[in-house]
């Protein structure tokens, strides 16, 4: 017989591979372009986020500078748009400045608890046996707590917090879930067969971990982080209404929502105005998180 | 052999295509066949080559974006079932044509016990009483082999093996005495030896009931054990079709030659398999003229540019081939054993 | 008591030798998950593979030859036994020594959908053992990965493409070129066409006997389908609920099956000839659960040899040496070493008897 080698690729070569489907990259903007609700939601987070980032720039007042005393809880006008406070402050100067710190806080905090949470899941998932229990078992307990509570234990003790030690103590006690969605992920990603080809050509754990299982956490941890942000967004103003927000003069949304509950019956304009910017906020990453999921057939998410 | 009036299932031209924003997927793609009352036919060929959609289509069971075109027929016990309302194909199905498929795990409801779920198709086609309903499942479950029937019915899909699952979703199908029966690779997920029992239950009930059925596999060797005829698809379309010992002593098509050749057989020491080089093509591109040429060692101009039609090749044996118009043609090749 | 192992077809000089390989996964039953007894997926095998030979393993889902593979390459952790490749103890193996050990022992997957990350270029999967284990890095990898992919007869351009844009044969190639890429000398071959067309069929199993022809491989070649091994083994073990009960040539296994259970299974095969009417032995029931296997003989429930009796629910067949280089674990295919009078004594009835049904025709 000929050398067959050759003859036996000849008989297969050369069927050319399909088109290409988009990535992950690909359909998120396709969900962008195909649904309407999706694409608003986006434009007002962008929007929302530009106020944020350029705040200094297009904000008419100064923010923390109280103004002479006739403007004292002033109504919406012309010079005010949205009215005065009853430290004479602009509101629409407040409230630009106060998206900086509200999304600030809130961005930076699931970002803490996203890598926390993914570290902690990614080892308890990878490594299984009594790490796993163990790991798990803080989890169990972080979820058993209510955040609300665990928050109030925690700030308590300082009452007002800078702003990176908030974002500090919101991560901290918002990775569980996180966690929990990634060990899942982990677990069934290095289940699979080119996980097990990966160690069998002889990668070390590390890299098998990092090029063939994390990988596929991604996705739903992006889902699990958009909405958490709306979460964090809605916390942060919980403590900030309570007394436990960021110290003055600086101001969160939460904060500003807090100056107006005294005169809300004489200038509604004060609460009223941030608590729209909160929920607009909220909704719209709500909107957009769950879009996406559908979008990118990440898993429905454990609770928070 | 048989009259007209044998003629269960007549299936003429039909073409089963799929519009995927500008472009059109023709998963089946003009096919015609009968079926006559108490026969078994077979249907094979590999992935992509339409018998599962053909499978579909019978029953209209086809979603957006495939639409069966115009033009097409499927008359069925004398009805014309494309032009049936939804009620009145829903009359059909599982009535008087069921249909059983290859996963057996998945075909099952996890939170029904196997009783209830083989009494819900007579409840809901026969309406029947539930205790009658109930009498009926356990009858069928009993007519398919299923030990102490009466108690087992009580059992929930996770309690059985993949092969009594198999068995269940044939009660299932056989509860309104269809006349008949469609089985999509009703053994491709089973274990061989658990292939052997459901292939002889298969044989039985079709003596026992007069059933005729439509068993579409991938198996040569399962078309050749319990089928009286063959339709071998590729493309879309039925490229060969003959009584079985006809198909398997003298294949005249190509790919059916080759797909014998490819496979490996018990007690056969070829060193090397016989291959069909390349791949099926997609079916949004199916080649001019033969569909097969590109893969085809006989291949010559005509093939390019004239798509053969189904040349009559004596003893109700015929191929989509046009080296039945030119036998010349049709030299012994050595078998590509590359 | 201690029985002294048993290994079907010893070699002088083995590439691979197993001995006494056991694998037992614990099951859980219950709200918290307490071990309640265990299953015996592998449980006690001893097998040889020669260099450059392929070693069929033949069984339905569940007799445990998955995890054989994957033991013996300790992807799972085998619970007890011997794995020796080329002399190395492979089980005392830990960390960097094992991962160097893996460039000789490679693996072919079944499912060619998810044997491949859909996350990397083909090229990158094909390239990772090399970048491993410092084969080749920058252009020389880039070249060595076209090279190989070329091997498998897919275009060296395809190494930026994913692997959603390949058809499963192309994939299951991808997958071979894969573990070439390390060069080993002994790959794990579980149901490597059992996913796939017939036609592709055929072409990746001359594939794989070119590449063992031209590179000297040894196959440890996992399926279910009969006929599958018989093409491609030198010998075959014919494997039912965690144990080898048949060993031999592959020549002889196929002619005259001795082990109730093979002859069954090769009667079950569908055979493409509608002329030829063979006898067909059709099991009763389905394979046991491996949580809780029948005692004595593990096929005894099923068995439909005429002798079968009492004793074979209650006497553990030793696998024994019936004909030269043929192993059957049956006390009722004689000749056995298991006296008559012992049989007796656990209830036997009838005596041991050659049982040879007609089986698939030979060509």
């Amino acid at each position: 017989m000929p050398d067959a080698t050759p003859s036996s690729l000849a008989a297969f070569a050369d069927t050319e591979p399909a088109p290409t489907t988009p990535g992950a990259p690909g359909r998120i903007a396709a969900v962008l372009r195909r649904d309407p609700a999706a694409t608003v939601a986006a434009a007002v987070l962008l929007l929302i986020a530009a106020a944020a980032v350029f705040a200094p720039w297009i904000a008419p007042f100064d923010p923390a500078l109280p103004l002479d005393v006739e403007a004292r809880a002033q109504p919406p006008s012309s010079i005010h748009w949205l009215g005065t406070d009853p430290l004479t402050r602009d509101l629409l100067s407040r409230i630009l400045f106060g998206a900086r710190v509200s999304l600030g806080i809130s961005f930076l905090a699931v970002l803490v608890a996203t890598i926390v949470g993914t570290a902690w899941g990614a080892l308890a998932g990878y490594v299984g046996g009594w790490v796993d229990r163990v790991l798990m078992s803080v989890v169990d307990a972080g979820l058993a707590i209510p955040r609300i509570l665990l928050l109030l234990g925690i700030v308590a003790f300082w009452r007002t917090l800078s702003a990176p030690a908030l974002v500090v103590v919101l991560g901290l006690t918002g990775w569980f879930g996180a966690s929990r969605l990634v060990r899942a992920e982990v677990q069934a990603a290095r289940r699979r067969d080119f996980a097990i080809a990966a160690r069998a050509s002889g990668a070390s754990p590390a890299r098998v971990l990092v090029r063939h299982v994390l990988p596929h956490a991604m996705t739903p941890m992006l889902v699990a982080a958009t909405l958490g942000v709306g979460q964090v967004v809605v916390i942060e103003a919980g403590l900030a209404f309570l007394g436990y927000g960021v110290a003055a003069p600086a101001a969160s949304w939460g904060n500003i929502i807090r100056d107006g509950r005294e005169v809300l019956a004489t200038a509604w304009w004060v609460s009223v105005f941030p608590g729209i910017a909160l929920a607009l906020t909220v909704l719209a990453i709500n909107v957009l998180g769950d879009r996406l999921r559908a979008a990118l057939g990440a898993p429905q998410l454990p609770a928070p | 052999m048989t009259s007209p009036a044998d003629v269960l299932l007549r299936v003429t031209d039909l073409r089963t295509h799929f519009h995927l924003g500008g472009e059109v997927a023709r998963a089946v793609d003009g096919v015609s066949f009968d079926i006559h009352a108490g026969e078994t036919v077979g249907m094979v060929g590999e992935s992509g080559c339409g018998k599962s959609v053909t499978a579909l289509s019978l029953l209209r069971l086809v979603d957006p974006p495939g639409r069966i075109e115009p033009g097409s027929r499927i008359e069925f016990e004398g009805r014309d079932l494309l032009a049936l309302d939804n009620e009145g194909i829903r009359r059909i199905r599982g009535n008087r044509i069921a249909m059983v498929f290859q996963e057996p795990m998945t075909a099952l409801n996890p939170v029904f016990s196997i009783g209830d779920q083989v009494a819900e198709v007579a409840r809901v086609h026969a309406g029947a009483s539930r205790k009658a309903a109930w009498e009926r499942a356990v009858e069928m479950l009993n007519l398919v082999g299923i030990p102490d029937p009466r108690e087992r019915a009580k059992a929930y899909p996770h309690q059985l093996s993949g092969g009594m699952r198999q068995r269940v979703l044939i009660a299932m199908a056989l509860v309104m005495n269809p006349s008949l029966l469609i089985a999509d690779e009703p053994t491709t997920a089973l274990d061989v030896t658990i292939q052997a029992q459901i292939l002889e239950l298969l044989a039985s009930l079709q003596q026992k009931l007069g059933l005729a059925v439509l068993l579409i596999t991938h198996d040569l060797g399962v078309v050749a054990e319990v089928t009286s005829r063959v339709l071998v698809m590729y493309g879309g379309q039925v490229v060969e079709r003959a009584p079985v010992r006809e198909l398997f002593a003298n294949p005249r098509h190509p790919y059916t030659r080759g797909l014998l050749q490819a496979m490996p057989r018990l007690g056969d020491h070829r060193d090397r398999l016989a291959v069909i080089p390349g791949t099926v093509p997609p079916p949004t591109r199916w080649p001019s003229g033969c569909r097969f040429r590109d893969r085809c060692p006989y291949a010559w101009e005509r093939c390019a540019t004239e798509a053969p039609p189904e040349y009559p090749a004596g003893n109700g044996h015929g191929a989509r081939c046009h080296l039945v118009d030119e036998p010349a043609r049709d030299v012994a090749l050595a078998a590509p054993v590359a | 008591m201690t029985t002294p192992t048993v290994v079907p077809g010893v070699l002088a000089d083995p590439l691979l030798a197993v001995r006494r390989l056991t694998k037992y996964f614990p099951v859980q039953e219950g709200l918290f998950g307490r071990a309640r007894g265990q299953v015996k997926a592998v449980d006690g095998v001893s097998l040889d593979v020669g260099h450059g030979e392929t070693l069929g393993v033949v069984g339905e889902s569940g007799c445990g030859k998955t995890t054989l593979g994957r033991a013996i390459l300790r992807l799972v952790e085998p619970t007890s036994g011997d794995i020796r490749f080329d002399g190395v103890d492979v089980r005392a193996l830990r960390g960097r020594a094992l991962r160097t050990m893996r460039r000789s022992m490679q693996i072919i997957f079944q499912d060619p959908f998810s044997s491949l990350n859909p996350r990397m270029t083909i090229g990158a999967t094909v390239r990772e053992g090399l970048t491993v284990h410092r084969i080749a890095e920058g252009e020389a990898a880039d070249r060595r990965v076209r090279q190989l992919l070329e091997e498998v007869g897919l275009r060296g351009e395809y190494a930026s493409r994913y692997p959603h844009e390949f058809s499963g044969g192309q994939r299951q190639r991808v997958g071979i070129a894969r573990a070439l890429a390390v060069e080993p000398r002994f790959i794990v071959c579980d149901e490597p066409v059992s996913a796939l067309d017939v036609s592709v069929q055929a072409q990746v199993i001359n594939l794989l006997r070119d590449l063992q022809r031209d590179r000297g491989l040894a196959y440890l070649f996992i399926a279910h389908d009969l006929s599958v091994v018989e093409h491609m083994a030198n010998r075959v073990a014919v494997m039912y609920l965690g144990r080898i009960v048949e060993f031999a040539s592959s020549e002889a296994l196929y002619r005259e099956p001795l082990m109730p259970y093979t002859q069954a299974l090769l009667s079950a095969v569908p055979v493409p000839d509608p002329v030829t009417k063979r006898q067909r032995i059709v099991l009763a029931g389905d394979v046991p659960s491996p949580a809780n296997p029948p005692p004595g003989c593990v096929f005894h429930p099923r068995c439909h040899h005429p002798a079968r009796d009492a004793a074979c629910a209650a006497i553990v067949p030793p696998l024994e040496e019936k004909a030269p280089g043929h192993w059957v674990a049956c006390i009722k295919q004689p000749p056995t070493a298991v006296p008559w009078d012992v049989q007796r004594q656990a209830g036997a009835t009838h005596e041991p008897l050659r049982h040879l049904p007609v089986l698939a025709p030979q060509a």
